[in-house]
């Protein structure tokens, strides 16, 4: 009984140690490595960067990258409109997700399981070729400039490739059902009554929304809008295939030091950056997720 | 059950056109004749035939789906581990890094994941040897760390759902804890462990940034070669190769729709 014991013990720490030390490898020890090397200075060689330790062994750590990023107009910008485009593209999906949430929690159960998937479908179909879709329809002989100029509303194609507005356009098509999969457990779990309460005792319609279902809804939103802010902020996909050359987003950026300019420890740096500005927002995320888990258990 | 306002209908009407009307229209498009793929030209399905004549996208497609399986099976198994960790253990010493952990992988942006996933692998290079060559192996491993933690909530998430009773029973009638485990923990959570399983194998599938920074040169995966045609805009064969994906997709969510319909519904 002992040895079995014994043995019990061994596989619970077997079935601990084995993820944990995976994530510590392969999760974890990679971003100590992209702050190592932000902290090395850019040299033509295999791999393109200065050890950080010289021949003497002295430590040999420099700022450059760091205080380039911060004293560049061009970077700061850069980080500027990749806040302004996510939080934009975030405002859209929670202004088109928020009614159609309410819309499925609200529609009886047969349907609301269809509607659910639907939702969900797309997230099982290639996201590149999702993005790729917007390519065929916001061209200038794409389907909807062929479609306005057939109805006779203009007569020379608008242009809506490679502008901010596709990158918008792109980013809350992609996202959309991120905003959308939270709000509806939140308001799933609502009780109905409470509105139909707040309007039996002199409420108008507006003032029972915006006083019982929005604070209700409030976990949702907040991990809607996470869900689709944090990902949009690296994005890479978007802005190349459907921005132009000058609607540049950070995540862009980095990959470009990295492959194009061949700059490690600039690219680093920018990771380090951006994970800064991330750090918050993925903080607030992982407790509303814990709550929501507990609450739902 | 209350009508639905007509602002709620015109917003679902209108959410689910903008989701799904740019899928219809590739579908539509990939029959198209024409090798403008904006001009209609003529019911044809040679774009199909000239897929299946592509030598580059179907190597891509089968070494996508060789790292595909790796990860998902690899993903599977630690998330699996993970999961029952976090749900059964209790406390233990680390477990608040390791949730944080579990967690992170899901919601950091790809080009960070990517960018330090390679940068270990330099480094592991310059001090180990290994990987000698980046490629299928370094793919599945990037893969794999990033799945595992959607393995992870899903079975956490099972086993909080169900209640401990059935495995508490089984202890008391004198099971040891390794065999309650195998016996009636495993077979309750089959479920989660399929959907865990699929969602990794749609995750790898789909992956384009990760797999571009940590993959070697004359290792693409799918989507690497379909983002490098891509680049240079709209193209017939491409739109024949997304029909094929959608209409897969679909069909095989809506088989999974309609047995779990029937497995569900009161007899």
């Amino acid at each position: 009984m002992t040895a079995n014991a014994k043995n019990d013990e061994t596989w619970r720490r077997v079935a601990v140690a084995v993820p944990y030390l995976w994530l510590f490898v392969f999760f974890l020890a990679p971003f100590a490595i992209v702050f190592k090397i932000s902290l090395a200075d850019p040299v033509i060689a295999q791999p393109p960067f200065t050890a950080s330790f010289d021949e003497q062994g002295n430590l040999a750590a420099s700022a450059d990258s760091f205080r380039f990023l911060l004293t560049d107009k061009l970077y700061v910008i850069t980080y500027l409109r990749s806040v302004l485009m996510a939080g934009g593209a975030t405002i859209l999906c929670l202004a088109l997700g928020f009614p159609m949430a309410y819309g499925i929690a609200r529609s009886n159960p047969a349907t609301r399981n269809l509607l659910l998937l639907l939702i969900v479908l797309p997230f099982w179909i290639s996201f590149l070729l999702r993005v790729y879709a917007w390519m065929g329809l916001m061209n200038n002989h794409g389907v909807i400039n062929n479609f306005l100029m057939w109805l006779g509303a203009i007569d020379k194609p608008i242009q809506f490739m490679y502008t901010d507005f596709a990158v918008f356009v792109g980013l809350a098509y992609s996202y959309l059902p991120f905003m959308i999969l939270p709000l509806y457990a939140s308001l799933e779990r609502m009780d109905l009554s409470l509105v139909e309460a707040a309007q039996d005792l002199g409420a108008t319609r507006t003032r029972a929304f915006w006083d019982v279902t929005w604070p209700l809804a409030r976990a949702g939103v907040i991990a809607g809008c996470l869900l689709v802010f944090i990902p949009a902020m690296g994005e890479y996909v978007i802005p190349y295939l459907l921005g132009g050359p000058e609607s540049l987003l950070i995540g862009r950026v980095l990959f470009d030091e990295f492959f194009v300019n061949r700059d490690w420890p600039l690219a680093s740096a920018v990771a380090i950056i951006l994970l800064l500005l991330l750090v918050v927002p993925i903080v607030v995320l992982q407790r509303y997720q814990a709550r929501d888990q507990e609450s739902a258990a | 059950m209350k009508r639905q306002s007509r602002f709620i209908l015109s917003a679902l009407a209108f959410g689910y056109a903008f989701l799904y009307v740019p899928l219809i229209l590739v579908v539509v498009y990939s029959f198209n004749d024409s090798r403008i793929a904006t001009v209609w030209g003529g019911f044809s399905t040679r774009w199909y035939g000239e897929l299946l004549q592509n030598d580059s996208i179907l190597d891509a497609a089968f070494l996508s789906l060789q790292v595909a399986i790796t990860s998902a099976t690899a993903a599977t198994l630690l998330g699996t581990m993970a999961g029952l960790a976090l749900a059964r253990f209790g406390r233990f010493r680390g477990r608040t890094l390791f949730s944080g952990m579990i967690s992170s992988p899901m919601v950091m942006p790809e080009v960070i994941t990517g960018l330090s996933l390679l940068l270990l692998f330099v480094t592991l290079q310059q001090l180990t040897g290994w990987p000698g060559q980046r490629g299928f192996s370094t793919i599945a491993i990037a893969h794999t760390t990033f799945s595992m933690a959607y393995v992870a909530v899903i079975v956490q998430s099972r086993l909080m759902a169900m209640d401990e009773s059935l495995e508490e029973a089984a202890m008391d009638l004198g099971g040891r804890p390794l065999r309650v485990v195998f016996d009636i923990t495993l077979p309750l959570i089959a479920p989660a462990m399929i959907a865990g399983w699929l969602l990794s194998f749609t995750l790898s599938l789909d992956d384009l940034v990760i797999a571009s920074f940590v993959s070697g040169p004359g290792s693409s995966t799918l989507p690497m070669v379909i983002f490098s045609k891509v680049k240079l805009g709209v193209s017939p064969d491409i739109n024949a190769l997304a029909t094929i994906i959608i209409v897969t997709v679909s069909l095989g969510v809506a088989i999974a729709w309609v047995v779990g319909r029937r497995a569900t519904r009161p007899s």
